[in-house]
């Protein structure tokens, strides 16, 4: 079975949480395949990563782009995952699905994903295959023909999978709830996928209007993680996407802060539905790209100490010495263009209530201010890190996810490989100088999601 | 030891063609001193191991009015064992960066060791304490019958998860299939440590005992590892007899629930994995339901009318039986629709079958991308389990793309007819009451 010490639904929507593209412990480092990573930039501006890795005849081929949903206008929430989603549509040169059916044929798998920050598409294939996946994927990125008809049928593929994700998931809108009260400035509190009233109104026009500004080179990452050589890949890029020039003018990523948070708010969802109730605690929290330098890394740390896996403070203090929850746990994700989150949360054990998990997390959070956290709880975190970079090598598309994301972010491959030495580098009171700052309750929302019976409260 | 086992350990190299360029994937099977068989890649490249385990009968041999025992004991094996307590074990393994994880399925009972090779006579210490000498102690027993009592009510309201429960009990009623693998919360509320330890007295032996593994190690190690891990069971397992059996079609279930979007699921009769017919049947199942993009059911419901995110439907086996499921979701008001038009493209298809070009464009989508399915370590492994449990052989990697590329159109139409013509599928929906 799978132990309860995962980040449930509704954490995971407020602080983007998914398992893989945070870089928080398993994406980056050890030696070996970082050091065989380099980066060169066309002369349009398309930064271009490699990841040389040829245990298996694989690629996988991923193109991201500097615009996620806090790029978008406003009203027009769910504009960029509309366009990700047209996108697959057809362009002059290959006719309807074209690109997808051609990557079936050869017996590649393809797929794309939005975030805050960033819309990516990528494609694992044969190694032979990848002048073919840049080929289609540089025509993409300037030749996108979308008709009406389109539109309007795959506007109702958004709706659905809005009411898959969310709708039909009171978790999910509660985390919905719970981001638009901690992102009081920042648009990290609208919905990626967007709310469903403005989305019903998105339009052709609205995607091509996003497409024409941010979908040019010099706003790209190109990484290729696999059985490939940089010499190949440059030439391979060079004839493809090198075509393309530049666009007008490069967008300049939109950054915005927050402002100091002065108030703890509640947010509470009841709803018949629910059957476990849940209590989770957000505190806004700087990300690597806001954070003062060390400060992110100390964070990654904290979350680990205090709430991942079955040896983690809240675990063993609330699950299983006490057995006052069914679970507890933390989590943070560091990986943001924009202020973030750090999260704690907890399910209430027998007859205990969310009052008594409130006060349960209250009381944690105050004992690790008084004392602090260890020398040897650090030292097991940093070990966990060590071990999780080297079992991350395994796995050469992920790596290559790792840096696409800093990238996009606008860090450098030197940031991804010097992060377990700054890691190493993070000490006692580091950590502790954090949690003094942020685990103020000031900087918290707390979400309350319950049922409709009285006694799930 | 040593020497006997290099003369019994013996190599096969299986071939994985990618279009244009062979690449060789050596598979070792490995026989251990004390006579027990591993799949083995060796890769050195990176220094750690993977080790896959399988113990045949998984939840379908839980006691009849007592589903939920083999879920409860897979939530338990680390929690504790031999000298360690719960709290000892699990600092161990967080000490030595081992992943030891256990999980229960309808057939099998699973274990998955990860660790860093520096550790992997740790690792083996640590599987052979939780498989031979669980505890079992009240605070963990108690503990994680919580978590999955918890699990179990969260999803009492989870429209897919509610549907697929309601779906399994109406196609195999009286059979363990029928019957929830994380119990209910009355049947996991009843468990007893005694409950535990009969299973686990009939189930983790070393005679229905499957291991495939990757990585750091050598055939003449990995014996000695897997002896280690698994000496102390006993060597019989004693599996009660599952019979055969088809799920049930022709069912419709509504159940009602005030929510925005309606879960559909079918399912119905397929073939099982030792049919000799069954990669005909796999194929015939994908060109109408697999792989997303491309789909029969894909490009009606999703492409062409905006009615679903996600739809899809493939053929399923498990020991004693075979069956085709599948499932959507659309908005409530659209629900009578789309069921109307999932029966009606199924119907349609198990009368046509499918066209030459679907089926060439299936090929090369199934036989181009296997490869894929060897790019990880864990990948791997968990392949060659998956091979050893179905018994399809150590070349099965290399015939495999063979049998897809040998299939005939009228084949396929044959498979698509047995699956689909009579379009007799139990079709449950969780949702608002259809008007």
């Amino acid at each position: 079975m799978t132990k309860l010490t995962r980040v449930p639904a509704a954490m995971a929507v407020v602080a983007g949480l998914t398992a893989g593209t945070s870089l928080a412990a398993g994406d980056a480092l050890a030696q070996s395949i970082h050091e065989r990573v380099s980066q060169f930039t066309l002369d349009n501006g398309l930064q271009v990563v490699v990841v040389p890795d040829n245990r298996a005849p694989v690629v996988t081929h991923m193109i991201w782009y500097r615009i996620g949903s806090v790029d978008e206008p406003p009203g027009k929430s769910g504009i960029a995952h509309f366009l990700e989603h047209l996108m697959f549509k057809g362009t002059t040169t290959h006719p309807e699905g074209g690109f997808s059916e051609r990557v079936a044929d050869i017996g590649g798998n393809d797929n794309a994903f939005t975030t805050a920050d960033a819309t990516a598409y990528h494609q694992t294939v044969a190694r032979q295959h990848l002048g073919l996946m840049m080929e289609f994927e540089a025509d993409r990125m300037r030749n996108l023909v979308i008709s009406e008809d389109e539109v309007r049928t795959e506007r109702e593929v958004i709706l659905e999978e809005r009411r898959s994700r969310i709708d039909n998931e009171p978790a999910a809108q509660l985390g919905e709830a719970v981001a638009a009260a901690l992102f009081q400035n920042s648009r990290y509190g609208i919905p990626i996928i967007g709310w469903e009233h403005e989305m019903a109104g998105l339009t052709r026009q609205d995607a091509l209007d996003l497409y024409d500004r941010y979908y040019t080179p010099d706003n790209a990452v190109l990484v290729v993680a696999g059985d490939v050589t940089e010499d190949e890949v440059r030439e391979l890029a060079e004839a493809t996407y090198g075509q393309i020039p530049a666009g007008a003018e490069t967008p300049e990523p939109l950054v915005l802060t927050e402002p100091p948070p002065l108030t703890p708010r509640v947010v509470s969802l009841a709803d018949e539905r629910v059957r476990q109730p849940t209590l989770s605690r957000h505190y806004l929290a700087p990300s690597y790209a806001t954070a003062e330098p060390g400060e992110a890394e100390a964070l990654d740390l904290l979350a680990d100490i205090l709430g991942s896996g079955t040896t983690s403070r809240l675990y063993t203090n609330l699950v299983v010495d006490s057995g006052k929850a069914v679970s507890s746990g933390a989590g943070y994700r560091g990986m943001r263009r924009g202020d973030s989150s750090f999260v704690l949360w907890g399910v209430p054990r027998g007859d205990r209530t969310l009052d008594d998990v409130a006060a349960d997390l209250d009381a944690e959070i105050a004992t690790l201010l008084a004392d602090g956290v260890t020398e040897e709880e650090l030292e097991r975190a940093k070990r966990r890190v060590r071990a999780s970079t080297i079992y991350a090598e395994d796995d050469s598309s992920r790596i290559g996810r790792t840096y696409g994301m800093a990238l996009v972010l606008g860090r450098s491959i030197d940031d991804v490989r010097e992060w377990l030495d700054r890691i190493e580098a993070v000490t006692v009171e580091d950590v502790n100088a954090v949690a003094r700052t942020y685990l103020d309750p000031r900087r918290s929302v707390t979400g309350r999601l319950t049922g409709v019976d009285g006694k799930a409260s | 030891m040593n020497r006997l086992l290099a003369t019994a350990a013996a190599t096969l190299t299986i071939v994985v063609a990618v279009a244009g360029r062979a690449e060789a994937i050596d598979i070792q099977e490995v026989t251990s001193p004390g006579g027990l068989t591993a799949w083995l890649v060796e890769d050195h490249a990176i220094p750690i191991v993977s080790i896959e385990f399988a113990f045949r009968g998984g939840a379908s041999r839980d006691p009849a009015d007592m589903p939920g025992v083999a879920n409860l004991m897979s939530g338990l094996l680390d929690e504790g064992a031999g000298g360690l307590d719960s709290k000892a074990f699990q600092a161990r393994l967080d000490a030595l960066s081992i992943s030891l994880t256990y999980d229960a399925g309808r057939d099998t009972f699973t274990g998955s060791l990860r660790t860093l090779e520096e550790n992997l006579d740790a690792a083996a210490r640590m599987v052979r304490l939780s498989v031979s000498a669980p505890r079992f102690e009240d605070e963990p027993v108690e503990r994680i019958r919580a978590q999955i009592i918890s699990s179990i009510r969260r999803n009492e309201r989870d429209p897919d998860r509610v549907a697929g429960r309601a779906l399994l009990e109406a196609a195999f009623p009286d059979h363990p299939y029928g019957r929830p693998v994380d119990g209910t919360v009355e049947s996991v509320s009843a468990i007893t440590v005694e409950d535990l330890r009969t299973y686990h007295g009939q189930v983790l032996a070393r005679d229905n005992l499957v291991i495939a593994a990757v990585g750091a190690v050598d055939a003449a190690r990995l014996g000695r590892i897997i002896d280690r891990m698994f000496g102390r069971l006993p060597q019989k397992a004693n599996l009660g007899r599952v019979a055969d059996t088809r799920p049930v079609g022709d069912q419709r279930i509504s159940v009602d629930m005030a929510i925005p979007q309606t879960s559909i699921r079918l399912i119905g009769p397929g073939i099982k994995r030792d049919d000799p017919d069954f990669i005909d049947a796999f194929v015939a199942a994908f060109i109408l339901g697999g792989g997303g993009f491309g789909s029969r059911l894909f490009d009606e419901i999703r492409e062409e009318r905006g009615l679903a995110y996600s739809v899809g439907l493939g053929i399923g086996a498990l020991d004693h039986t075979g069956l085709v499921s599948g499932g959507t979701s659309t908005r409530s008001d659209q629900a009578n629709e789309v069921v109307a038009l999932l029966e009606d493209e199924i119907r349609r298809y198990g009368e046509e079958g499918p066209t030459a070009q679907e089926l060439r464009e299936a090929k090369n989508y199934l036989t181009g991308s296997y490869p894929l399915r060897f790019t990880t370590s864990s990948r791997i492994a968990g392949q060659l389990l998956g091979i050893q449990l179905d018994d399809l052989g150590i070349d099965y990697v290399d015939e495999r793309n063979d049998l897809i590329e040998a299939l005939t159109l009228d084949e396929v139409r044959e498979a698509a007819a047995r699956l689909f013509r009579d379009g007799a599928f139990t079709i449950v929906r969780v949702g608002q009451p259809a008007s």
